[in-house]
């Protein structure tokens, strides 16, 4: 009991997860600021909005919604970060070996935060809070069937099994998914399910701040958006962990290997920042024809030649 | 000072109000943002909606108009908010002060933490005043 309490608050859990996410939230607007010839927040920047949000602003419930709802939200979104981090990371950093379909499991915990914002943004009563809640219920469908076809090929090519930790044992025996033509594709299909459900430019428009002015979340203030934040903290870190455990050979924690697992957080999230960077805005439509139509496409392919063992 | 001033002076999220301006104040506002002046190392963002915001940028002559939104906006803010009056317009109400249907300059109508004049101020003199209003809260 304590030990899964120490599991979940402190070390893959909570504290761990959303301190590291904070520095690759940091990482990420730095990187930002250097490709605009900007010098960028200093290091503890996230730490700094966290605890202003959190210790020192008001906390303002809007007048005709529900206010309970509006509340509850983000912290369910933080619950559910939270355990989909824990499903990840235990396996991840070899400490416990998971349990037979933990994948599924996984897969519904990382939807909860989309959720809870669509919830509480709904919970609001503001109209262009609706406007953005309705923006991400479609961005969810649209990404959904890609990352559920992701996570397929990845079973495919470990040998139908369902466990993440087995598939992380199976590429360090051998070699990493990626490493293969069907890998590569797979790489690519999930690195931009990854700016979706992170909700990143191109994929920005539930939060659009120039058009719908942060959408989902333009009623939180304070305390709550800080929870938000939190959440948003956790999710960036733990998304590249599942990429890094499903396609690039997982964490080894001994000796160089600690480096090269850093490395490649930074390299997935490096990816993410600059997909940001380099892209505008696109419509909803756009998103979900790009989604069902061409993600989908390369995710078949990429099952096609997994099948014929490419 | 405490930890959470320090947290707060650390992490001003802006939240800008152009009253009826000539849109210069607004130009050179945006232009603190840009690479040359880069307010974002002091963690200084321009946030999009009101309930986000630590500090309110007024600038503009403020109508009659423009004053029931001034105050629904400095209601709605999240406490406590940092108002700041840029240029002469908002400062003092500049060439329109005497016009009938000015509604008075910026702290006739909300209490004002930090005056920029200027018309309009530079990007440095806006970025003084901004370490003149973190030193002094």
């Amino acid at each position: 009991m304590a030990v899964n309490l120490f599991y979940f608050l402190v070390f893959p859990g909570l504290l761990f997860a959303a301190t590291v996410g904070a520095f690759l939230s940091w990482f990420d607007r730095k990187i930002t600021a250097r490709v605009q010839f900007r010098k960028g927040p200093p290091l503890l920047q996230p730490f700094y909005d966290f605890f202003k949000l959190l210790l020192v602003k008001e906390t303002i419930l809007p007048k005709h919604g529900s206010p309970v709802i509006f509340l509850l939200a983000p912290v369910l979104s933080v619950f559910g970060a939270t355990t989909a981090g824990i499903f990840i990371l235990l396996p991840l950093f070899n400490i416990t070996t998971g349990f037979r379909g933990d994948l599924l499991v996984i897969f519904y915990l990382l939807t909860i935060p989309s959720f809870s914002y669509i919830i509480g943004s709904l919970a609001s009563a503001n109209p262009l809070a609706a406007v953005g809640g309705s923006r991400e219920m479609k961005l969810i469908l649209s990404y959904e069937l890609t990352f559920l076809l992701f996570i397929a090929g990845v079973i495919m090519k470990c040998g139908q099994e369902f466990n993440l930790y087995t598939i992380i044992q199976t590429q360090q025996e051998g070699s990493p998914f990626i490493g293969s033509i069907s890998g590569v594709l797979l790489f690519i299909v999930g690195i931009f399910c990854i700016q979706a459900k992170l909700a990143l430019v191109p994929f920005d428009m539930p939060e659009a701040e120039a058009e719908i002015t942060e959408g989902i979340f333009i009623e939180y203030s304070g305390a709550a958006y800080a929870l938000i934040k939190l959440a948003k903290y956790i999710m960036l870190f733990i998304l590249p962990a599942f990429l890094i455990a499903l396609l690039m050979n997982g964490f080894k924690l001994e000796g160089i290997n600690i480096l090269w697992a850093v490395l490649k957080v930074i390299m997935v999230v490096l990816i993410l920042t600059l997909i940001r960077n380099t892209n505008p805005r696109i419509k909803i439509k756009q998103a979900v024809n790009f989604f069902l139509i061409w993600m989908n496409l390369l995710a078949v392919i990429a099952l096609v030649l997994i099948a014929f063992g490419y | 000072m405490g930890f959470k001033d320090y947290c707060f002076k650390k992490s001003l999220w802006v939240f800008h109000f152009g009253g009826a301006s000539c849109n210069n104040c607004d130009i050179e506002i945006l232009d603190c943002l840009t690479p040359r002046h880069d307010l974002e190392r002091f963690g200084i963002l321009l946030v999009g909606s009101i309930r986000h915001a630590d500090v309110l940028l007024v600038n503009g002559s403020i109508n009659t108009r423009d004053k029931d939104r001034l105050l629904e906006i400095y209601n709605q803010a999240p406490k406590p908010i940092l108002v700041v009056a840029i240029g002469a317009c908002g400062c003092t109400g500049g060439i329109f002060a005497e016009s009938i249907t000015f509604a008075g300059p910026v702290d006739k109508i909300i209490p004002v933490n930090a005056y920029i004049p200027g018309c309009p101020p530079k990007p440095e003199a806006i970025i003084a005043g901004i370490v003149k209003l973190v030193n002094k809260s």
